[in-house]
């Protein structure tokens, strides 16, 4: 177990980027956010949710994958590069390192997307145990330890010293390369389990850590798809992007076209299934009313999913989607829903 | 809110009206949701607080398509969004049977969060009845004091007054809430020099995602199809690039409803970055006014609006004049 303290924090970061870059929560105009760590970045670990999940780092909104150049009567086609600098993520949650477990399982499955490997390559997590869960969260309920971040890197926060525990070869590495910032501490470890069963406690007192998905599965495909409780539940949402954009799991995206005069450049951005042109194909689209694109983002998440990856759900309770959405709708609320109506019939 | 819900049930009862609409109990202290209610029994869900901020005005779009009269709660700045609609085309009166709620303004979850508060178990003082000046906010991290006016949405700093525009009955006490004057802060953007303003809203617009809840929840967008939803022509559409977010959807959008924006202030009060989207709105407000005579949109039904109206008088603002 190492220490370091929250004063260092900043020539650890300096360290840090000298070979790699590094992507922090960064304060900007008021919000935080991962963004590229710079010497003037208002670095906020304080803040325990980002707007946006770290998601980016590995999975950018929109990315570019190739250009097609006219030169004369030729075509070009310039394929983007692979990520291929080592980089650090500094600050993730345990939710969030969950969720990308969830996108491993779409992305490097095959067909392996070659863009998101790259990134899963060369980045390194540290993630941060939540000092203090707030009441939108529910991570437990997926099997999420809030104070046991299954990252590269582990990181607690005990008063006025974070301690740091590597936990694979990568957090390894990343140990040694910044040592000599970092001092051994015999007796952080019952430090660290003082702070891990403080968090347990706040955890057991938060509203939604008991939520039951009793129902909830691969094979309840038909009994929830066809539950007229949809046509109830969607009736608020706005279609906007919010909880997609904002959830570290949601994977879905588009791919399309750009044209600059000579030359055109393909690009992927993120999808939301709220959008009216979501997985549009040339016969038209699947989904036409927004009840069932409404519909599409709890079953995926909470059958579909499930159904293709051995029953793990594809929801990490970081509680984004409810504190975000405009309407103040969430999964929650469709798995009470749920529940509800069940205990009436 | 007893009496509204009673209200409620009477006008279910007696036929006048086929649905409710209003806001349901959430889950938590703070997120009540826009709901319909069709039965007495469904009210019992039936919620009306300081947090019920959500404009329900849009949502007479679609009401007005079903079968029967909707009831619909408005709160005084909601009812501009409604004259504005019914101006539009957009909204059938005869299918609305609205009772104008009263208000106290509205409150910001993402205000209170700034303040420190997290964990919350419990908020007392959101109700419309309380008469304390506080929200007594319980945290599984203690109890925090928070003035009311401390935790207002922006929109009710420089409310437009507690006059519904439009009502069938009225229902509840308000509250004067304004304390700012609307303004001052496009005064203060209009003060900086150019690169200063380039910056500023370059810092905010960057921290778009393209989510378009502003667009979406906005009572002036009320295209059947926006064109950013079009596929057919080569606008950046969904995808996130921070070059378009900053020169071009936001203002596109701003100019789209020049004119016609109430400043009902949804648009700021649901984007997920907290990006102060009504001011390029209240920006263009504040110029027709002063280029065309006072004018607040969604005040009335009838009266001819400056941008679509034409006379020999009319200013001919351009930059490329000033330039020469």
């Amino acid at each position: 177990m190492y220490k370091i303290a929250k004063e260092n924090l900043s020539a650890l970061f300096q360290l840090i980027a000298e070979n790699r870059e590094l992507y922090l929560p960064v304060r900007t105009a008021g919000q935080t956010n991962f963004a590229a760590w710079n010497a003037d970045a208002e670095v906020d670990l304080d803040t325990l949710k980002t707007v946006k999940s770290a998601k980016d780092a590995f999975f950018p909104q929109s990315e570019s994958l190739y250009t097609v150049k006219k030169e004369g009567k030729k075509m070009a086609i310039e394929p983007e590069s692979l990520k291929e600098l080592d980089f650090v993520v500094f600050g993730m949650k345990a939710c969030d390192v969950k969720g990308l477990v969830v996108l491993d399982k779409v992305f490097l499955s095959d067909p392996i997307d070659t863009f998101y490997a790259a990134r899963r390559d060369h980045g390194t997590v540290v993630a941060m145990a939540c000092h203090e869960p707030e009441e939108t969260c529910f991570c437990k309920v997926f099997g999420v330890d809030a104070a046991e971040p299954a990252s590269d890197v582990a990181v607690w926060t005990v008063g006025e010293d974070l301690y740091w525990k590597a936990l694979t070869e990568k957090g390894e590495t990343l140990t040694e390369a910044v040592k000599e910032l970092l001092t051994e501490d015999g007796a952080g470890e019952a430090a660290v389990e003082a702070e891990k069963e403080n968090i347990h406690k706040i955890v057991e007192k938060l509203p939604y850590m008991n939520l039951s998905l009793e129902g909830w599965n691969g094979d309840a495909l038909s009994e929830k798809f066809d539950s007229p409780i949809w046509e109830e539940l969607y009736k608020p949402c706005l279609a906007c992007g919010t909880c997609t954009f904002v959830c570290p799991t949601c994977q879905c995206y588009d791919i399309k076209d750009y044209t600059a005069g000579n030359s055109v450049s393909r690009y992927r951005c993120w999808d939301s299934c709220m959008y009216s042109d979501f997985t549009m194909m040339a016969h038209g689209n699947n989904r036409t009313s927004q009840m069932q694109r409404f519909r599409q983002r709890f079953m995926h998440k909470l059958v579909y999913y499930p159904a293709n990856n051995d029953g793990m759900y594809s929801c990490v309770g970081c509680g984004r989607c409810v504190e975000k959405c405009p309407q103040a709708l969430n999964i929650v609320k469709v798995v009470k829903a749920f529940q509800n109506q069940g205990g009436e019939k | 809110m007893q009496e509204l819900i009673n209200r409620a049930k009477e006008l279910l009862a007696d036929g006048t009206v086929a649905r409710v609409l209003g806001w349901k109990a959430g889950d938590l202290p703070y997120n009540p949701e826009p709901a319909y209610f069709e039965t007495e029994e469904d009210l019992k869900d039936f919620v009306y607080n300081g947090f019920c901020g959500a404009n329900l005005s849009k949502y007479m779009i679609e009401a007005s398509k079903l079968e029967g009269k909707t009831m619909v709660c408005l709160k005084p700045c909601d009812t501009y969004s409604f004259n504005q609609l019914i101006k539009e085309h957009r909204v059938d009166r005869e299918k609305a049977y609205i009772v104008g709620v009263g208000c106290k303004g509205k409150l910001d979850i993402e205000r209170i969060r700034k303040q420190g508060v997290k964990g919350i178990e419990r908020i007392e003082g959101a109700e419309i009845t309380d008469d304390a000046e506080t929200l007594k906010i319980q945290t599984i991290y203690g109890e925090k004091t928070i003035p009311y006016a401390d935790a207002m949405l922006e929109r009710c700093h420089v409310c437009k007054g507690k006059d519904h525009m439009i009502f069938d009955e009225q229902i509840g006490e308000s509250k004067e809430t304004k304390d700012a004057e609307r303004f001052v802060e496009v005064e203060r953007i209009e003060a900086m020099s150019p690169e200063e303003k380039f910056a500023y809203f370059r810092s905010e617009l960057s921290k778009c995602i393209r989510c378009n809840a502003c667009r979406n929840a906005c009572p002036a967008c009320s295209c059947r199809k926006c064109v950013f939803d079009s596929n057919k022509f080569d606008s950046s559409q969904k995808a996130n690039v921070d070059s378009f977010e900053e020169k071009m959807f936001h203002i596109i959008r701003a100019f789209h409803v020049a004119g016609r924006c109430t400043d009902c202030g949804e648009c700021s009060r649901v984007c997920p970055q907290g990006i102060p989207l009504h001011l390029f709105n209240r920006k263009f407000i504040k110029d027709i006014d002063e280029l065309y005579g006072e004018y607040q949109a969604g005040a009335d039904t009838d009266s001819t609006a400056p941008l679509t109206d034409y006379t020999f008088e009319d200013a001919e603002p351009s930059i490329v004049g000033k330039r020469g």
